[in-house]
């Protein structure tokens, strides 16, 4: 692997606390959404959008599930780079 | 009117001139045309113009209503932004193949009849081909060659399918076909290749990320982008395509998540974009129809900006795969924010512009009820910010850092990038001016309280999901490999089949040829006996015995004769 030069300045993400604060910020973001759905009225259109957060609960479990279901998925369709080479 | 050329055909001179100029010269040149082209399609007027007869039949080269008009600037953009991140690279086939393909493309969009449209659609195939034959080595040849064959195929198909839809009495205009008949599903078959149908979509993966970096962003625009066209015109309101569409939606995204090249990473996600598209067109109403096309012309903006990013970090590095880069936002700030925007309007993020069209689609698919394939759609919206809102950005240009340090991208890239992320936030910003453009009008507002909130929370919700598997070290690391898709069936199967049909073949070919050998043989050998200078017909016979053996067969015959 290349090796930055060495008088390279930290950019910002080297800063480990820098990481924090970014998942910190993202953290309160998504609790001050959840809880605006106690204050916006939706126009349901679908049974469930009535449940309280439920685009965020959605959202999560959505992705969740995609991870979870493509790593099982790697195991069965993973093949070396030179697989059709054969 | 008469003023007004078919766009096609600036193209095609355009080429030309391209193909006989060098250096700065050639440069302006390719600027200018999609510039040209364009001032020409804003003087164009509704109505069919430059049409020539050919064996009894009327082709219209030109056809002009709201629809053709929409794909007709959106394709000039797309070739001007095109044109401008390709202005370093120096082939001269490599320029020539790009301003004739999206002079293809505009030919198909503005066809008024089926012959022209499957000239251009086999022009499609055979421009495009050279974007990836350009980027040179044994692995770009061979699946070069592979796309050809598909592409070229789908055009077979589509012949065929106009030829029996003639026979049976159709009209050449290009019309609504529908699924009634052999020859309508014959055209959907040939437009759900170039649209990428599921088992019908490999060549794009196989052939997309195997081009030029700059080729690739030409070719994520025209090809399926010209079949979802057609198909909107042809199609609209076929229930099927709700379903294909749902499927299209979907089942990218997992491999998305797993794929290591990133530029397949954003095919993947080209096709579930364009499943969004096939959903509205099934679906038929106006909102849904304003909802696929407005999307079809928001997501060649955005995914032609994310594929320049990409294209940016493969012609800076040498590298696109995912398990080899990162920490990139040190040397390429510019291109890690455009990249940014591309992740953030293909994720429709408010304020960008997959926000204002994707919506559309969905809030149709509800009013008709389909409430399932709702919840497919908002899980695909969900995936999408997952693997190219996130990961794209992600492991490119930050994750753990790969050491890696370049030259920002060329100017003239970021130019294109920087064009093209404008288009994005504008369109996102300012739906109005897309949505005047639409072929039905539009009444819907995207812009509301509850719509922005629930797109947020998905969103964000979303990418806490990613923040937390990341994190707990549960999310899948980028990992060297490829992940076996339908392809598999011609490209592992399919080669095995044919090499163990050769070795039966062989082995039979030689039986028969043994069999036949000594059935041969033994013939000649029986000749030989009764032939050769001992034979009983080589032996000479005197006069006398000639006379007898006339006699007796005289003899035989007046026997025969009496009797």
């Amino acid at each position: 692997m290349a090796q930055p030069p060495r008088d390279e300045k930290p950019h910002v993400f080297d800063n480990p606390r820098n990481v924090k604060r970014m998942i910190w910020l993202l953290l309160i973001c998504c609790v001050v959404l959840f809880g605006l759905d106690a204050v916006i009225h939706r126009h349901a259109y679908h049974p469930w959008e009535h449940l309280f957060g439920f685009y965020a609960v959605y959202g999560f479990v959505a992705c969740v599930l995609l991870v979870l279901i493509a790593k099982q998925m790697r195991k069965v369709l993973m093949r070396g780079e030179d697989h059709y080479d054969g | 009117m008469t003023a007004s050329l078919a766009p096609f055909a600036i193209f095609l001179f355009g080429a030309g001139v391209v193909a006989l100029t060098r250096g700065w010269l050639q440069k302006a040149v390719m600027l200018l045309i999609p510039v040209v082209g364009m001032l020409n399609v804003l003087g164009l007027e509704h109505g069919s113009f430059h049409q020539l007869s050919l064996f009894g039949n009327t082709l219209t080269l030109t056809e002009v209503d709201r629809l053709s008009l929409l794909f007709g600037y959106l394709f000039h953009i797309a070739a001007f932004l095109g044109v401008l991140f390709a202005l370093n690279v120096k082939q001269t086939g490599h320029q020539v193949a790009a301003v004739l393909y999206a002079g293809s493309a505009l030919g198909a969009v503005f066809a008024g009849d089926m012959i022209t449209l499957f000239v251009f659609w086999e022009l499609l195939a055979i421009s495009s081909v050279f974007l990836i034959l350009a980027r040179g080595g044994e692995r770009s040849f061979q699946a070069a060659m592979r796309y050809l064959i598909i592409q070229i195929l789908s055009g077979v198909v589509l012949l065929a399918g106009i030829l029996v839809w003639v026979a049976n009495g159709g009209t050449l205009d290009v019309q609504e076909i529908g699924l009634d008949g052999t020859a309508g599903w014959l055209i959907l078959i040939a437009l759900g290749v170039k649209a990428c149908f599921p088992l019908l979509h490999n060549w794009a993966t196989d052939a997309y990320p195997e081009a030029t970096p700059a080729g690739t962003v030409f070719l994520s625009a025209f090809t399926t982008k010209t079949a979802v066209y057609v198909l909107a015109r042809a199609y609209p309101g076929t229930e099927i395509l709700i379903y294909v569409g749902a499927a299209m939606a979907m089942f990218p995204i997992f491999y998305a998540v797993i794929e290591n090249d990133l530029r397949r990473v954003l095919v993947y996600s080209m096709i579930n974009q364009i499943g969004f598209m096939v959903v509205g067109i099934g679906i038929g109403t106006e909102l849904a129809i304003n909802g696929a096309v407005s999307h079809a012309f928001n997501d060649v903006i955005f995914k032609g900006l994310l594929f320049m990013t990409m294209g940016a970090v493969l012609f800076r590095t040498g590298k696109i795969n995912g398990s080899e880069l990162g920490g990139l936002y040190k040397s390429m700030p510019w291109t890690t924010g455009f990249c940014i925007v591309g992740a953030s309007s293909i994720s429709a993020f408010p304020l960008f512009s997959g926000f204002v069209s994707k919506s559309m689609v969905m809030a149709a698919a509800l009013d008709g009820g389909y409430e399932n394939v709702w919840l497919a759609l908002l899980f695909a919206s969900a995936g999408v910010f997952h693997h190219a809102g996130i990961k794209i950005p992600f492991f490119a240009f930050f994750a753990h850092d790969s050491g890696i340090r370049v030259k920002e991208a060329p100017f003239n890239m970021l130019l294109a990038m920087g064009l093209a992320a404008f288009l994005c936030i504008f369109n996102g910003s300012f739906p109005g001016l897309l949505y005047s453009l639409l072929p039905f009008p539009v009444d819907y507002v995207p812009y509301t309280a509850d719509h922005v909130l629930l797109q947020m929370q998905l969103l964000f919700f979303s990418a806490l999901a990613f923040t937390l598997l990341k994190l707990y070290g549960v999310y899948p690391p980028e990992l060297p490999g490829i992940n076996i898709d339908a392809e598999w069936s011609y490209r592992w199967l399919g080669k095995r089949l044919v090499r163990a049909g050769r070795r039966i073949a062989g082995r039979q070919t030689r039986a028969v040829n043994g069999a036949m050998g000594t059935a041969v043989q033994g013939t000649l050998a029986l000749v030989a006996s009764s032939h050769d200078e001992r034979g009983a017909m080589a032996r000479t016979w005197s006069t006398g015995n000639m006379a007898m053996v006339a006699m007796i067969l005289l003899g035989l015959c007046l026997a025969v004769y009496l009797f």
